[in-house]
């Protein structure tokens, strides 16, 4: 096995015990990414910052000062502001900036002494389910069926696929509607998106403020529950940063369940779902029952308005977002013409700058928040997602510790797959997420087995609020049950 | 306190049109920059007059990923500045992102509150001479960034943007359409600017665009608005127009009074007045359209998902409302009841708190509240304007100033010598009690000394002494002459007095 393909908690081991370097790991996954160009997982190579904080980490190995992720080498999507290092959230627009600023996750994790390999690829603006939206063009799954290529997910998919095909150990994400659990289910990885309010969201360019929150993407669940703790922190530059201390996440992973009662919600089995999609579901639950888990069906009944009201509430908030990005100050300008003034300068700028879901997306969430439509959509939308945060509490409430779903409504699709189809479809990938997006309650996505096709599939468990010890530790007992070891077969 | 100064609610202005009369009906948006060292949302300073782009936090200049966090402290200025305004605290309110696009709007939307302001009702009595008063309502009171600033004409083909303006907090202060008239909204602005600048929540520099007016202009005819006043029904009223941006109270007037003649010669015309927004163009005294109703932005409000809403604790609001400061009209009228003052002196003492200040200091030092209103009105208000300087920058203190009117009332000097005096008081410092002894400035009321001077007059003009004793009129020559040989020193009474028992008359 070569060091690039450690998990956290082994090179974290292997690094306090002195069996290995923090340099040696992170050349041997920066050999192996330079190796991987085909995955187009990277956007940005970072080698020398890498090597610098690896010697470093080394040091503070060496002088017994290490947290647990010192020394481990990550990849960054490209979502999160990292000072000096180009940040374009995988848009043309923000060409060339290079933020002034470090993010607080990414300051947390230099801070615990972890090593940037490079910025991973995206949809723009987190705004997609393949990383076909990227500026880069898209990333690719490591995993494929014969010839063809197929899509990681997003929209943090090049974090996906950069942790599968194992060049980094693990990387960060960002979920909004999905964008860390479906990609981790489409590329057989672990995507924990937290508590809203748990992780801030400082740095991190905004997509849907009220919805986005930043993950672990990982090899396992030990790894998620690591990393999370080095992400995690109260931030007073973020008011939406809740003051709830971070508790030490791995003591919680008992890998005992007993006891703990598991909800099966009726409406999650939704028409023309595959049916080994329904079979794994199942698997999964027979899983958690063996653990001596109760299993219960329960009912969150406003889930089939979830798609839609995300659909209004997340592009409303993008298009405010968004409207900085206006070649005022940085990023993208347009060539102007003679005589042009500053309206066609924002018009030939972001009609140049934004690609055509982002632009998609912004006239949906002009429309909603315009005069005449807002009580109509918006605060439609908003009472919809208030009667779906109710769904859960009611259920928390009855004593249910963690919800078990799945994570996807398919496996990974080929890449230029959905080109023709109308976006609503693309859309229908976020259908077992984005509840839990609007509720605010942190899901993790698990791998749990292989398809007809050979490709895998995850479950998805939704846990309490500011409950992750808990929810990753049912995540625990799901990913040894499941025992998914499978790994893609090297054809990059 | 405000009802200790009973008042008379002034006439509504009435302009005759061609063909009738008509009222005025007036409502005004005050946007009030926040005395604070920091924005609204970010550290950075909020300084005028510093190099463009130096005070600009990541957030103001709307960088990815950069997030707002409340200045509790511009919180606390604007409660404060609603318990002044007598006005509903509301513990909870919340931010909302007002959408345009525009270059010194670097976020592509204003943090503003639209649905949930922090401030309620409340009122303002702005007064309109001694005795007279309109109570204006108060709707609201909300937070808000302001923009930065476009300069458009330093490059003939360039714009240039200074943000070092945007993000700093503002406070919208939004009135009830109660004001009837050009002088009243300038009366309107003066009593808010002096209640702010007494709170200390807004400096009130108009020239500085520290403070700002909307105002909402439309006419009516007689006994309409009194109609709108019953039922609160705003069709009883005309289509208002909206003039922007006004920062002297010279040009609300103009603006006012043109803004209404041009509406009233439309409805005399049998045309309707469109509602929309106007600018005022002081060099042709003129307001110009600058966007109507149907080109209005469309701002694509909602609830600002960077912020909670914010919630603040009856406790808290109490310590603000236990640290207030005494407001103009309860000073007022404690100068009239407590000090014995006019209403006019009163008024114009408390007019700017600096002034009230230094008033306060001087009566407790001589303890004759009318003597030191008038002195420093008279003198000390007359002297600075000589010198073209403020109060704040006064040589005299009141210390000096209430040391001259103790002299006064001890009979150590005469008014005439207690203006020489203050002039050397003033231009050269001193204690005056000092002064007084050292150049022997002290009124003579030593009979014997006054005598002698008056026997030695009385021996060298005896031609003057036959003429007064047939027209006795003529003692004051003998007082005048008197009073000159003691350079001013002898107490005239007792002159008069003694000449007039040495002549026999």
């Amino acid at each position: 096995m070569s060091l690039n393909q450690l998990t956290i908690s082994a090179a974290r081991d292997a690094l306090r015990k002195g069996e290995v370097t923090s340099v040696e790991i992170t050349e041997s996954c920066l050999s192996a990414i330079d190796g991987a160009d085909a995955l187009n997982a990277y956007c940005a190579k970072t080698p020398e910052i890498a090597l610098a904080q690896a010697k470093a980490a080394d040091a503070r190995i060496k002088a017994g000062d290490a947290p647990a992720m010192c020394g481990i080498p990550l990849g960054i999507k490209d979502l999160f502001c990292t000072k000096g290092v180009a940040t374009q959230a995988a848009s043309k627009i923000l060409a060339g900036f290079k933020p002034e600023y470090e993010s607080t996750v990414t300051q947390n994790l230099w801070d615990a002494g972890a090593v940037m390999l490079g910025k991973v690829s995206m949809d723009e603006f987190a705004m997609g389910s393949s990383t076909e939206t990227a500026c880069y063009g898209p990333a690719v799954n490591p995993w494929k069926i014969d010839d063809r290529q197929l899509t990681p997910g997003g929209s943090s998919g090049g974090s996906a696929a950069a942790v599968a095909a194992d060049l980094c150990l693990a990387a960060t994400g960002t979920d909004t509607g999905g964008s860390i659990r479906q990609p981790a289910a489409f590329t057989g990885i672990v995507g924990i998106k937290p508590t809203y309010g748990r992780v801030s969201r400082w740095g991190v360019v905004a997509f849907a403020s009220s919805l986005d929150q930043a993950g672990p993407m990982t090899k396992t669940v030990r790894d998620a529950a690591i990393m999370l703790g080095a992400m995690a922190s109260v931030d007073p530059k973020d008011s939406t940063s809740v003051e709830i201390p971070v508790p030490d996440f791995e003591a919680a992973l008992t890998g005992d369940i007993r006891g703990k009662k598991i909800g099966i919600p009726r409406e999650y089995r939704i028409e023309g779902m595959p049916e080994e999609i329904g079979k794994l579901w199942d698997e999964g639950t027979a899983m958690l029952r063996d653990a001596g888990a109760e299993i219960v069906e329960i009912s969150l009944p406003h889930t089939k308005y979830a798609l839609p009201a995300y659909y209004v509430i997340a592009p409303a908030e993008a298009s405010s977002n968004l409207a900085r990005y206006d070649g005022v100050r940085y990023g993208y300008r347009a060539k102007l013409g003679a005589g042009d003034g500053i309206v066609e300068m924002y018009e030939k700028t972001r009609a140049e700058g934004f690609g055509p879901e982002v632009q998609r997306r912004i006239m949906i969430g002009t429309y909603v928040l315009s005069a005449g439509f807002y009580d109509a959509y918006y605060n439609r939308a908003r009472r919809v997602r208030a009667l779906i945060k109710r769904d859960f509490d009611q259920v928390f409430a009855a004593g249910v510790d963690a919800i078990l779903t799945p994570a996807t409504p398919s496996s990974a699709f080929g890449l230029g797959e959905m080109a023709d189809a109308s976006p609503v479809e693309m859309y229908l990938n976020d259908v077992f997420t984005v509840t839990v997006n609007l509720a605010g309650l942190p899901g993790i996505s698990v791998p749990v087995g292989l398809d007809a096709k050979g490709l895998p599939m995850g479950l998805q468990l939704i846990g309490r609020p500011w409950g992750e010890g808990d929810l990753l530790n049912h995540a625990l007992v799901l990913e040894r049950a499941a025992g998914f070891t499978h790994k893609p077969s090297k054809w990059w | 306190m405000l009802d200790h100064l009973s008042y008379k609610t002034p006439e509504p202005k009435v302009i005759a049109g061609a063909k009738a009369d008509w009222e005025l009906v007036i409502g005004m948006e005050v946007h009030a920059q926040v005395s604070s060292n920091a924005k609204l949302f970010s550290g950075a300073s909020t300084g005028f007059g510093a190099e463009p782009n130096s005070h600009v936090a990541f957030v103001d200049a709307a960088m990815p990923g950069m997030l707002p966090v409340i200045n509790e402290f511009c919180i606390a200025q604007a409660v404060k500045t609603g318990l002044g305004l007598k006005a509903a605290i509301n513990l909870r309110s919340a931010f909302d992102r007002k959408n345009y696009f525009y270059p010194d709007l670097p976020q592509g939307y204003q943090i503003s509150q639209l649905y949930h302001p922090i401030v309620g009702e409340g009122e303002i009595l702005v007064d309109m001479g001694p005795g007279v008063a309109r109570k204006v309502r108060i709707e609201r009171i909300h937070l808000e960034q302001d923009a930065g600033k476009s300069i458009h004409d330093m490059d003939p083909t360039m714009s240039f943007v200074d943000l070092n303006r945007t993000g700093v907090a503002l406070m919208e202060i939004v009135s009830r359409p109660d004001i009837r008239g050009p002088e009243e909204a300038a009366a309107y602005v003066v009593k808010l600017r002096q209640i702010l600048r007494y709170l200390g929540t807004c400096d009130g520099n108009m020239q500085n665009g520290n403070l700002r007016c909307d105002v909402n202009v439309s006419v009516c005819r007689p006994g309409q608005y009194e109609k709108y006043q019953e039922t609160q029904d705003f069709s009883h009223l005309g289509t208002r127009c909206e003039l922007k941006n006004m920062n002297s109270m010279r040009f609300i007037q103009a603006a006012i009074d043109y803004e209404a003649r041009r509406q009233i010669a439309i409805l005399e015309d049998g045309g309707v007045v469109v509602q929309e927004t106007r600018l005022y163009d002081p060099d042709k005294n003129e307001t110009r359209s600058m966007r109507s109703k149907e080109e209005a932005h469309d701002y694509r409000y909602f609830p600002c998902p960077d912020l909670l809403p914010l919630e603040i604790e009856q406790g808290w609001v109490d310590g603000i409302a236990a640290a207030m400061p005494e407001l103009p009209d309860e000073k007022k009228a404690r100068f009239v009841d407590a000090l014995g003052l006019s209403e006019y002196d009163a008024s114009v003492l408390t007019a700017e708190v600096e002034n009230a200040d230094y008033f306060e200091a001087v009566v407790a030092v001589c303890d004759d509240g009318k003597l030191a209103a008038n002195w420093v009105i008279n003198e000390l208000f007359g002297r600075l304007k000589k010198d073209g300087a403020e109060i704040d920058a006064s040589p005299m203190s009141p210390a000096q100033l209430g040391g001259i009117i103790t002299l006064i009332k001890s009979g150590d000097i005469s008014g005439k010598i207690a203006k020489d005096l203050f002039e050397i008081v003033y231009t050269e410092g001193g204690d005056p009690a000092e002064i007084v002894t050292a150049r022997g400035m002290k009124q003579v009321t030593d009979l014997g000394a006054i005598e002698a001077a008056v026997d030695k007059i009385i021996a060298e003009s005896p031609a003057e002494v036959e003429k007064a004793k047939a027209n006795p009129k003529l003692v004051g020559w003998f007082v005048g002459q008197v009073i000159k040989a003691s350079g001013g020193k002898a107490n005239p009474a007792a002159v008069k007095e003694i000449v007039a028992q040495k002549l026999g008359i």
